[in-house]
């Protein structure tokens, strides 16, 4: 069996991939002894959502820039600091190569 | 130019060995150095007009600032 | 045979360039002739690439010298410097020679059928040959001005491949930008290496190690050298060009300016522990490596989550996992000098970061290729018009999970055990810094569930109804990176053992280095 050490432990794939199939097994054998008398198509299998109306079939997929609203929303301050020196413009990559090159040179010469 | 002057030797001669006359000899390398770094920015050159030109047919304008379709 | 493995090293530069120069003329007499042609060289320097990496690894440094009588015999009788080109391959850069090979692999097999249709079509697997020749020159060269010329070979085919559907804007937008990047970074080099070859008069990376002191000319050289190959390397905060370019170029080829980056971080390690490791104090050069990796890793993965656009999203993430190898191997580079820290936990920090830059190669290219299936199939890459494409395309589905998996750091996958090694090292040097990684792992995985959800789950739209499966040969092409993930997730010792613990060797041993090429000169 092939393991990666890492000073005080080791990481042994197989070992994982052993116990994820043994619970596998264990989960799919306490699904199989559900219940099994219930009826298709009827209230009893729709989605039930806290009782807000549940949009039909085509309409409810979620568009990606609506996912994770709230995280956005939150960090939105950090996002527009971000977004600023995101500008598209070439002349502008260069200077930041000039500015990064001239602190590296002062960093490296003074602590060199 | 730069590379150039690197390897200048004070009175040398041409860096050649077949007939040669005595004494030192200019440093052949960076010659070689700045051939090769002139092929290369001409290449570089062509490829950066076939794209100027491009991006002109596309966008209309030959400003860098103008060309930022992508961004964020 | 033997012959052809004591020359494989040039040989494996010259057969692409020989076949890229050939491409265009066959392809006048015949299509199919023209794509046997690029694959049949391809498999067979693959296969010198294999040949070579056993021999590096059972036998030591290779070195090749050109035009001398025998390959070995590198400083000419009566002088004292090496004074011809030479080729030096030790652990780290067969490392790097088998990433480029597997992944150009995969890439021109997918590219087969990609194609279809394209105008330019000869253009574009003789640039690939190129870009593969330039990469595995850069890997393998051991002499700083060849690093330039290889650099700028590399750079010029991949801007010219990255604007090559130029009926469209903002692919020409993109090439631009990559081939300004590129020249001024390449014109920067330049201007180092004249800096060291005034002072040194030798060029050949072993030779200026020999003779290197501590002078502030070296210093300014080697802070330009470091900004050059960290811009090439797109980490943050240089790293603006790389979404855009990444995003644009047609499939199979931002795997390739992918894996060009991850050869500009090999360049940037060969700078840093090869050419200066012992004489300069590389705390500080560590530090800023290491700021520069957690920066990377930080606002490469914000941006990522934010974008709607897939290709877009995906270079974001692969500036993030770039920042996870500048950790690891900065962590080792901080600790060079320290013996007791180094055996402790810096040399698995270079183990796991090595270990990152090939797992990262294969899913990364993964993923693109994935990406760039879906565009094939639908002509869009905005996240908001897609959905329920799984229904249709399961194998790519299935190949998308193996990549997402794996890259956010999930067991049993490759990225968990680099990843790991990651985490256990850079704690003992700072806390901090496992924290930031294990929150940046959170949000990859966040931002590939939204980017799972929105393209192959859901119902199916209308509009894709006709969607099918991509054709034979890209499935090959992702199938081939799907089973290195398999089996590298499997079997992680054996690959630690055999290809990243002799690159962590090759890197941290700089004097095995200087006295393959210089033999005990003094």
């Amino acid at each position: 069996m092939s393991v990666l050490a890492y000073g005080y432990a080791v990481w042994a794939p197989l070992i994982w991939i052993v116990v994820l199939v043994v619970i596998g097994v264990m989960v799919l054998i306490w699904r199989n002894r559900g219940q099994k008398s219930y009826k298709k198509g009827t209230a009893q299998t729709d989605i039930f959502l806290s009782g807000v109306r549940v949009p039909p079939e085509g309409q409810r997929h979620v568009k990606s820039e609506n996912i994770y609203w709230g995280f956005f929303e939150a960090l939105k301050r950090l996002y527009s600091g971000m977004m600023k020196p995101h500008t598209g413009i070439v002349n502008d990559y260069i200077l930041w190569l000039v500015a990064v090159l001239a602190i590296a040179i002062l960093i490296l010469a003074v602590s060199g | 130019m730069f590379l150039v002057a690197l390897g200048y030797r004070a009175g040398g001669n041409a860096p050649i060995y077949t007939d040669v006359p005595q004494g030192p000899m200019v440093l052949p390398v960076p010659q070689a150095l700045n051939l090769t770094s002139i092929v290369i920015n001409v290449a570089v050159l062509a490829l950066m007009l076939t794209m100027v030109i491009q991006i002109h047919r596309h966008t209309g304008s030959l400003d860098s600032e103008k060309s930022r379709k992508l961004k964020g | 045979m033997a012959a052809m493995i004591a020359h494989a090293p040039i040989l494996i530069i010259a057969i692409p360039l020989v076949a890229a120069f050939l491409t265009p003329l066959v392809g006048m007499a015949s299509k199919r002739a023209r794509n046997a042609l690029v694959v049949v060289s391809l498999l067979f320097v693959a296969f010198l690439v294999f040949a070579l990496a056993r021999d590096v690894v059972t036998n030591g440094i290779r070195v090749y010298t050109l035009g001398a009588a025998s390959p070995e015999q590198t400083i000419p009788t009566g002088f004292i410097m090496p004074v011809r080109i030479i080729l030096e391959i030790d652990g780290m850069s067969i490392f790097m020679g088998l990433i480029i090979t597997t992944v150009a692999l995969a890439s021109l097999i997918y590219s087969l059928h990609f194609l279809k249709g394209q105008t330019g079509q000869a253009r574009f697997y003789s640039l690939m040959m190129l870009l593969y020749a330039g990469m595995m020159g850069l890997a393998f060269t051991g002499d700083m001005f060849n690093l330039f010329v290889f650099l700028e070979i590399a750079s010029i085919a991949g801007a010219g491949l990255a604007a090559y559907r130029a009926n469209m804007a903002d692919a020409v937008e993109g090439g631009f930008k990559y081939i300004v990047v590129s020249t001024i970074a390449g014109l920067m080099v330049l201007f180092a290496v004249g800096i060291l070859y005034a002072q040194y008069n030798v060029l050949s990376i072993a030779a200026l190690a020999h003779y290197m002191q501590h002078t502030l000319l070296d210093i300014i050289a080697l802070g330009l050298l470091g900004s050059v190959f960290v811009i090439k390397l797109a980490a943050v905060p240089l790293h603006m060009w790389a979404p855009d370019t990444y995003t644009v170029a047609p499939a199979g080829v931002t795997p390739m300016i992918y894996t060009s980056s991850a050869a500009s971080m090999y360049a940037l390690y060969r700078v840093s522990f090869t050419l200066y490791g012992s004489t300069i104090d590389t705390t500080t050069l560590g530090r800023v490596v290491i700021a520069l990796g957690v920066l990377s890793m930080f606002v490469g993965v914000m941006m990522a989550v934010h974008q709607t656009d897939i290709k877009r999203l995906m270079a974001y993430h692969a500036i993030s996992q770039s920042g996870y190898m500048l950790l690891g191997v900065g962590v080792g580079l901080a600790v060079l000098a320290d013996p007791v820290a180094l055996a402790n936990y810096g040399r698995n920090a270079i183990n796991g970061g090595i270990f990152h830059m090939i797992n990262n190669a294969l899913y990364k290219g993964m993923l693109f290729l994935t990406a760039e299936a879906i565009f094939f199939r639908i002509g869009t890459r905005d996240l908001n018009r897609m959905g329920g494409l799984g229904h249709k395309m399961k194998c790519t589905a299935g190949f998308f999970i193996i990549g997402a998996l794996a890259i956010s750091g999930i067991p049993p996958f490759n990225g968990f055990a680099s990843k790991l090694l990651i985490y256990e090292t850079v704690f003992k040097f700072n806390p901090v810094l496992s924290v930031i990684a294990m929150f940046v792992s959170l949000v990859t995985l966040a931002s590939f569930t939204k980017v799972f959800y929105s393209t192959f789950t859901g119902p199916e739209i209308p509009a894709y109804k006709e969607v099918r499966e991509v054709p034979k040969s890209m499935i090959i092409g992702m199938g081939i990176l799907a089973a290195c993930i398999i089996f590298f997730s499997i079997f992680p010792g054996v690959v630690m053992d055999t290809i990243v613990a002799p690159a962590t060797e090759a890197l941290i041993d700089q004097a095995s280095y200087i006295s393959a090429v210089m033999g005990g000169v003094p």
